[in-house]
């Protein structure tokens, strides 16, 4: 059941970042200085450590989708029984992405 | 040993709300929590409310939720519960009298996929014969004692009560995939349906919460590639 809330969790969540970029892509309509200012917002520390987290919600969701499409999809491997272990793998390859790409984008938000 | 009870009551006469009452029984570990509850309606509280009837894990009136999770109160032993038990009715059906609820719509639900055989062609003269291999392609689903455990488990469930959910599919799932039926071409109207297979997120709270270890979720997921693969 966690794997589930997550993956909804993460997947409103990305959801949610696709409309605001829709929005503020659409501003270039209203001119550079217009869309420029907005997009200095962006560079805002807090506005990048939300960055940190899209990658993290995005790369969950991409990794625990290939896990329900594997199950779904490949029925003679027997994935339901072993879900759980699945669900493992998916923790555990998302944290050997995500420490790396993470760590770099914090680094590169700090100096 | 000695167990602390906590029982969600509700009298719909009285109470407008319900509210955890508690109990204190002396049983065996090796006790089932049947016999906690039996222990309180024969000794303590005759008011006390549920169902049960074979008291053996094959008539699936006393599924409930117990310590959080479905389970019926027949099979889950003391010792696997600690001496601190919640117990409550389960979840998503309108509560008639403490730990009974009212199952008509499960039952609706588990009508409207049409859980018989059906084939109208003319009856040989002999037996309708299966090898092995097709009576084992919907052995597992054979196993459900309609208990709702699954159902009222289910997180779609919960938020549409008019999901058909998980119980209802497993008994099409033991129809349409039976070499004898006929009769998928008059089901895949509900499974296909926006109340049927398709609310299903791979949850996997049926699989855990069946009492008769029934794989739900792949059960499931057979009926939608039988979705997407037919041609009806
Ligand atoms: C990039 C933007 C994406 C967004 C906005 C998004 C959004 C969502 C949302 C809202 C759900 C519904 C969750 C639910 O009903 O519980 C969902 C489900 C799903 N997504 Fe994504 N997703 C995205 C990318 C991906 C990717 C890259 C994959 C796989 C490689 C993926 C695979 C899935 C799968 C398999 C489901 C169904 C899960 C289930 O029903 O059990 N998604 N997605
Ligand atoms: S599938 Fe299992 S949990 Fe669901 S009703 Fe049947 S026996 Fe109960
Ligand atoms: S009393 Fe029959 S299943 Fe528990």
């Amino acid at each position: 059941m966690w794997a589930w809330i997550l993956h909804r969790v993460t997947g409103v969540g990305v959801m949610i970042f696709i409309v605001i970029h829709i929005l503020d892509t659409w501003l270039i309509g209203f001119g550079p200085e217009v869309y420029d200012t907005v997009m200095n917002i962006y560079r805002h520390p807090i506005f990048r450590l939300g960055e940190v987290a899209l990658v993290g919600a995005l790369l969950f969701h991409a990794l625990n989708g290939l896990r329900v499409i594997l199950i779904d999809f490949w029925p003679e491997a027997g994935l339901f029984q072993k879900q759980r272990q699945l669900f493992q793998v998916v923790v555990v390859l998302f944290f050997i992405l995500y420490v790396p790409v993470a760590g770099y984008m914090i680094w590169d938000i700090i100096y | 040993m000695k167990v602390e009870l906590f029982i969600r009551r509700f009298n719909p006469e009285t109470d407008t709300k319900s509210r955890m009452v508690r109990y204190e029984v002396e049983v065996e570990p090796t006790d089932r929590l049947l016999d906690a509850l039996n222990a309180i309606k024969w000794y303590q509280d005759g008011t006390l409310t549920f169902r049960k009837s074979c008291a053996h894990g094959i008539c699936g009136s006393d599924a409930m939720l117990i310590n959080g999770v479905n389970r019926l109160a027949c099979k889950v032993l003391i010792k696997d519960l600690g001496d601190r038990i919640t117990v409550e009715p389960l979840r998503g059906f309108r509560v008639i009298k403490d730990l009974v609820v009212d199952m008509e719509p499960f039952f609706a639900a588990y009508r409207s996929v049409k859980p018989y055989l059906i084939n109208d062609e003319p009856a040989p003269r002999t037996e309708r014969r299966q090898s092995p291999e097709e009576r084992e392609r919907f052995d597992d689903t054979t196993k459900c004692i309609l208990c709702a455990a699954c159902t009222t488990s289910c997180p779609s469930f919960w938020a549409n009560e008019d999901y058909i959910g998980p119980a209802a599919i497993v008994n099409a799932h033991r129809f349409l995939f039976d070499s004898r039926d006929r009769g998928a071409a008059e089901r895949v109207d509900i499974l296909n349906s926006k109340f049927g297979v398709w609310r299903c997120r791979t949850i996997f709270n049926c699989a855990d919460a069946c009492p008769r270890g029934i794989e739900v979720t792949r059960a499931i997921q057979d009926v939608k590639r039988f979705l997407l693969n037919a041609r009806i």
